[in-house]
């Protein structure tokens, strides 16, 4: 393999990554802070898809608008989606949480069909981000995939200072870490878990509206995403963003170089990998330690 | 007051009793429907669904004097809820004959209880080689293709080309695998050279890595088995990658069939494979497609017409085994010695069950699959190891 496209599957291999981790922070969020499985997560990604894909017409060219927009409307479904369902469950056994969020999947998917259909659908891109940076006398790579990467980069970063800066990350992290101890000091637990779980909702879901223009929408879009996250979040230690952004790069990284240098057992590259930091930290790797 | 309520009895009981009479007469055929009516697929089984009520519904309602009554299961595209969901309509629905399903691994696992029961089992897609090939029975059938067909097509018309290096790119699953060495047979066959078979596990859509694999290795053209969101994103992943206007790409039909809308100007101008089109001109076809348009409110597609020749199987079969689904022998001689009049142009079907059919070659022009030629004439496929 050539040094330059070595260099390409590197950017590839960030590039996927970085997707990835949108969506698996919300999920180690949800997980971590209000220990709820939540199987659902993978539609929420879907929702974002398919909001990007009608609201997509409505806003023209005005990408930030839409995602604005896409954004409110995914914290207030979180919000409401939280009182009315998950805020039942966090006293409940594993088996029932997996059991509501399975049944919230067919749910979505149902509506969807009922909504918007069956049917394959492709996602205009605005204009001024439909063209490709040439790499190489073959090869190009679209500006949009770098856009992805940057608004990801971006989001990482003020994740990051929200929960390492403010006094709303510090009982995050808090509540991570001890759900029990930040109750009897006097926080109201509840207002947090609807927080949390509405900017989940919200992370995930501008994670598939930045997606569909690249990935187009189509039914099922969720699970694939889901079972991907979950490997993520295991290995990154779970409610820990950190680990989150480190385990979606490296993921990224194995799946990539998977496909190329081992293109039979490519499926099982992300599981071995899994299974062998799971050996050696069973938390995870930025999961607290026990 | 008394009176009354006697001849009301009475009349009661006529009706009862004739009733009765009449349903033995006409006891309905039992069709069982393990479609995918959710997921990826769900579309797919509509139009299989749809094809083949259009054509009962041509007959009055009836196959071979008998009136049709549908049962229906969501197979899911699940390979491992297959065996319990056509025991559910074998066992609790009883029902004469299963028509399913188009995700391939269900359908193996169909063809085996199908095998071992006896039932009446017609495949309206999937193209799983096995089914007509070691798995082979005389009471399985196949109105569709097998995987291998669409790929030798575009082999040959790929050698035809002049191109002499190319690389296949497939989901690693028995659809992928055999389009894939479909493709290889024709391909070398025509004197070219499959330089490297890259493959992703199903239903994976990060193709980033294997597309900058592709511009590395600098073939002449690609050939690749996609179909619904996989092919709608490969597509347009192909060419935002730059490499659709270096490399030509050619695919089985599936790659372009149903996702023109999602592809838009992407697919324009690709090349593929397949036992239909559009603009294909037979008075069938034209009749067909009217009419489906008239009744579904939309366009048929190759999947209708796979749902279409489904029912058109059983009708042959059934009408020779006047209604009696318990003579197989006199249903599998007749459906192996007919011509049967489809939508894409007449074919026969082989001794294991596999359609016998012209392959044509198609180029997207806007949202349609033209149909420009005929790739190779009345292709069979090789059905090895099936000993009927």
């Amino acid at each position: 393999m050539s040094l330059g496209s070595l260099l390409v599957q590197c950017l590839n291999a960030v590039q996927y990554g970085l997707l990835l981790f949108l969506v698996a922070s919300g999920l180690t969020l949800i997980f971590g802070i209000m220990g709820v499985i939540n199987l659902a997560h993978g539609s929420f990604y879907m929702i974002g898809a398919y909001m990007a894909f009608v609201l997509a017409p409505l806003f023209g060219t005005n990408l930030f608008a839409m995602l604005a927009a896409g954004v409110v409307l995914a914290v207030l479904f979180g919000y409401v989606l939280e009182w009315v369902f998950f805020s039942f469950l966090y006293e409940r056994e594993h088996l029932q949480q997996v059991l509501m969020t399975y049944g919230l999947i067919l749910v979505f998917e149902e509506l969807r069909s009922i909504i918007v259909g069956n049917d394959v659908h492709g996602v205009a891109m605005p204009a001024w981000l439909a063209g490709s940076v040439a790499l190489g006398d073959l090869m190009s790579y679209p500006v949009y995939r770098l856009f992805i990467s940057g608004a990801c980069i971006a989001i990482a970063l003020t994740l990051y200072a929200v929960i390492q800066h403010t006094r709303l990350g510090m009982t995050i992290r808090a509540g991570a870490s001890n759900r029990e101890m930040v109750q009897t000091l006097g926080i109201d637990i509840r207002l947090l878990f609807r927080t949390v779980f509405a900017a989940g909702v919200a992370l995930a879901a501008l994670a598939g509206m930045l997606a569909a223009p690249v990935s187009s929408v189509y039914p099922g879009m969720g699970q694939q995403v889901l079972i991907i996250c979950f490997v993520v979040v295991v290995i990154g230690g779970i409610g820990s963003i950190t680990g989150a952004l480190v385990a979606s790069l490296l993921v990224g990284v194995v799946d990539t170089f998977g496909k190329v240098f081992f293109p039979d057992f490519s499926g099982v590259g992300i599981y071995v990998l899994m299974a062998a930091i799971l050996c050696w930290r069973p938390t995870g790797l930025f999961g607290p330690q026990r | 007051m008394l009176s009354i309520a006697r001849k009301f009895a009475l009349a009661f009981a006529v009706c009862a009793l004739s009733c009765a009479a009449l349903a033995q007469t006409t006891a309905p055929i039992k069709v069982g429907l393990m479609l995918p009516y959710s997921g990826t697929y769900a579309a797919l089984g509509v139009a299989i669904e749809n094809g083949f009520k259009l054509f009962v519904d041509e007959q009055g309602g009836k196959i071979a004097g008998r009136p049709v009554q549908y049962f229906k299961v969501d197979d899911e595209s699940e390979p491992s809820k297959a065996t319990d969901n056509i025991g559910k309509l074998i066992k609790r629905d009883q029902v004469d004959v299963v028509i399913g399903t188009v995700h391939s691994g269900v359908a193996l696992a169909m063809a085996k209880v199908a095998k071992d029961t006896g039932t009446l089992l017609i495949i309206p897609n999937a193209g799983a080689q096995a089914i007509t090939g070691p798995m082979c029975s005389k009471n399985v059938f196949r109105s569709s293709f097998s995987n291998w067909q669409p790929g030798y097509a575009m082999g040959v018309v790929a050698a035809q080309k002049g191109h002499k290096k190319v690389v296949t790119i497939t989901w690693k699953y028995a659809a992928g695998d055999e389009s894939a060495k479909g493709f290889t047979e024709g391909f070398e066959k025509g004197g070219g050279k499959v330089v490297k078979a890259l493959s992703l596990p199903f239903p994976n859509v990060e193709f980033q890595a294997l597309l900058t694999e592709i511009a590395a290795l600098k073939p002449d053209a690609v050939y690749t088995f996609f179909a619904g969101g996989g092919a709608v994103k490969f597509v347009k992943d192909y060419d935002a990658a730059g490499l659709q206007k270096s490399i030509p790409l050619y695919g089985a039909g599936f790659l372009t069939d149903g996702t023109l809308e999602a592809q838009g100007e992407a697919a324009q101008g690709l090349i593929t494979a397949l036992h239909y089109g559009d603009g294909l001109k037979n008075a069938k076809n034209d009749a067909f497609r009217l009419a489906y348009a008239k009744t579904f409110k939309s366009q048929a597609d190759v999947y209708a017409v796979q749902g279409y020749d489904a029912a058109q199987i059983l009708s042959i079969g059934l009408s020779a085994a006047k209604g009696d689904v318990k003579n197989q022998a006199a249903f599998a001689t007749a459906v192996e010695s007919a011509k049967i009049d489809s939508p894409r142009g007449v074919f026969t079907l082989s001794a294991s069950h596999n359609p016998v059919q012209d392959m044509y070659v198609r180029t997207v022009k806007g949202r349609e699959n033209i149909v420009t030629g005929v790739a190779v004439k009345a292709l069979a496929d090789p059905s090895i190891g099936c000993k009927p």
